[in-house]
């Protein structure tokens, strides 16, 4: 499937929510809602004439550095690919510097967990409803999002302790069922 | 146990109590094991924190980022040229596949021919990289599990290829070998014998390998069936390469989404069918071997002319020219002082690595340096799965797994 027919189709299933389109060197970036997200890529991962059963990376970007930037200062970027119909999505969700939040959709995919936390601890966007949404790639006592653009590229911090990991291991083994 | 690791009380679940309460509600032993992060059989700076049950792994979470550098603030900061050098250390034992991904995507992105003869050195250097990148992972893998002798099989063939691209770009490891619109530099004259001399040896070595180690008893017992994942759970990962193939999925983007006329080329996608550490080592033999067919066919028919497109917006032009004629000289300066500058846009371009799809997403914004770039390691998603697929398996099957799904921390972490 094209991205122009997905496009239709998304805006067929969820009218209202499609923001707008553009062309990214062949690859259709549609333009969404944060807040239906979950819902979107759950139809497209469920419907058999998408099967975007892979979730290929989240992008997070600041923009507030971007040339005539008016828009939100946050976007983020969904990659998918259907492993079984060979085709891909590309969705984008505007995301304000006063409430940067997007539903999570951790549930859906097994590596979404570690890529929000990632796009979390870059660019600090929030998703709501993470289980466990904390930094990934950087230590826990870091302060601030490193991969914004008012974050100074030579701003050193002293990190001392590490992390003991037991916030992650008590739930692990309560999943686990060590109670 | 844990007390050593509580000095401070500034996570809000870091409390001794924390273990306490726990042996108290299931009123037994586990005992809490740190594997890594600097250990020699984590191959980097991983981390997994282990619950133990005997010898048995009860629960298990990992922690990444020891070796977490900024490779992606880094690039802000640098000219798209100048970012090559940091795609090196992504996944460094393959370097020159990083290379690739990453001009390929610029390249992209400004519209830039790349001459055939560049495309087709590409692909060689790529599946070279390739045959280097799965010999390591199998030799280690095999000596983390105690079969030493492969080691030195594997390492001493891979010798040989890194004294081929050391004649190639003048560096082993951190190759920087590609440029935006071609390649540093042609092959030198004997390249072609030497490189058909080194894939008989590898195929000699590959033989060995095997030989060795198909009717190992002890080989066979420490990797069939162990930390086995399902092809849905791998697919829901995000796996992609010879990790997911391995459990039964025929997925190769060099013959999904063919690039660099992958699809002239003859060559099979092997697949395994159970999806344990022996499908993932074995396997690795086996595209090794299609690696050697597809430079065997390149070649053969190795296109002759330029190895750098003469496009004005990326190519430095011949020094002649520089200090010849004022067009070459404004020309230079252009290059040197601007830099190369892709119109805004946002761009993802894919390649198949020896991990798997390593993705860049590059914004531009119509100056020099990359507004933002994202890469996409492949073993992110494969090392995100580590914890859930060694659970309920013993200490040494957890290392004999983090070999068989092949983390470089360099890219892990970036």
């Amino acid at each position: 499937m094209d991205g122009q027919a997905l496009l239709e189709k998304i805006s067929a299933k969820f009218s209202g929510t499609v923001k707008g389109s553009m062309d990214r060197f062949g690859q259709l970036e549609i333009q969404l809602e944060a807040k239906v997200i979950p819902d979107v890529i759950q139809f497209l991962r469920d419907d058999s004439e998408c099967a975007f059963n892979m979730l290929i990376d989240i992008v997070s970007i600041d923009y507030s550095a971007f040339p005539d930037w008016t828009g939100d200062r946050f976007g983020a970027v969904y990659l998918l690919k259907s492993l079984t119909l060979g085709h891909r999505a590309q969705l984008k969700v505007a995301v304000s510097e006063s409430n940067p939040e997007i539903p999570t959709i951790s549930r859906l995919y097994a590596n979404a967990n570690w890529l929000e936390r990632e796009a979390f601890d870059q660019i600090g966007i929030r998703f709501e409803g993470h289980p466990n949404l904390k930094r990934i790639l950087n230590h826990h006592e870091f302060v601030g999002h490193p991969l914004r653009k008012d974050y100074p590229i030579t701003r050193r911090q002293a990190l001392s302790t590490n992390e003991s990991l037991m916030d992650e291991m008590t739930v692990r083994l309560k999943e686990k069922g060590w109670e | 146990m844990i007390d050593n690791f509580d000095t401070k009380t500034l996570l809000p679940v870091r409390s001794s109590q924390g273990l306490d309460s726990l042996k108290h509600q299931e009123k037994k032993d586990l005992v809490l094991v740190n594997l890594g992060p600097s250990h020699p059989a984590t191959h980097g700076t991983l981390r997994a924190f282990l619950a133990l049950d005997g010898e048995t792994i009860a629960a298990a979470v990992t922690e990444i980022g020891y070796l977490h550098r900024g490779f992606e603030k880094d690039c802000e900061a640098h000219t798209f040229q100048q970012c090559i050098p940091y795609t090196d250390r992504l996944n460094y034992v393959s370097a020159m596949i990083n290379n690739v991904g990453f001009c390929k995507a610029v390249e992209r992105m400004l519209d830039v021919q790349v001459p055939e003869r560049a495309i087709a050195i590409r692909v060689l250097a790529c599946e070279l990289n390739r045959i280097i990148d799965h010999l390591v992972c199998a030799g280690a893998n095999l000596v983390d599990i105690g079969a030493l002798t492969n080691f030195w099989y594997t390492f001493n063939v891979r010798e040989k290829v890194y004294n081929i691209l050391e004649k190639l770009c003048g560096a082993r490891l951190t190759s920087s070998y590609t440029r935006i619109g071609g390649l540093s530099r042609d092959l030198y004259p004997e390249f072609d014998i030497e490189v058909k001399a080194v894939l008989k040896e590898i195929q000699k070595s590959v033989k060995e390998v095997k030989t060795l180690i198909s009717t190992n008893r002890i080989f066979l017992d420490r990797t069939k069936g162990i930390c086995i994942i399902s092809k849905e759970r791998a697919i829901s990962y995000g796996w992609t390469g010879p990790t997911l193939r391995a459990t039964g999925v025929e997925y190769d983007l060099r013959k999904s989404d063919p690039y660099y006329n992958y699809q002239n080329y003859q060559f099979d996608i092997p697949v395994g069918s159970v999806g344990d550490v022996y499908d993932r080592i074995i396997l690795r033999f086996y595209e090794i071997e299609e690696s050697i067919h597809i430079i065997e066919q390149v070649l053969s028919k190795l296109p002759k002319g330029p190895v750098m497109t003469d496009d004005k917006r990326v190519a430095l032009p011949p020094k002649q020219q520089t200090y010849g004629n004022i067009e070459g000289l404004m020309n230079h300066f252009k290059i040197i002082m601007h830099g190369i500058c892709p119109a805004p846009g946002e761009l993802y371009d894919f390649t198949e690595a020896a991990n798997g799809e390593l993705g860049f997403y590059i914004v531009a914004d119509g100056n020099k340096n990359p507004y933002r770039v994202k890469c996409r390691p492949p073993c992110f998603m494969n090392f995100a799965a580590y914890g859930e697929m060694i659970e309920g398996a013993m200490v040494a099957d957890a290392v004999a797994n983090l070999g068989s799904i092949n983390i470089i921390a360099g890219e892990l972490d970036r």
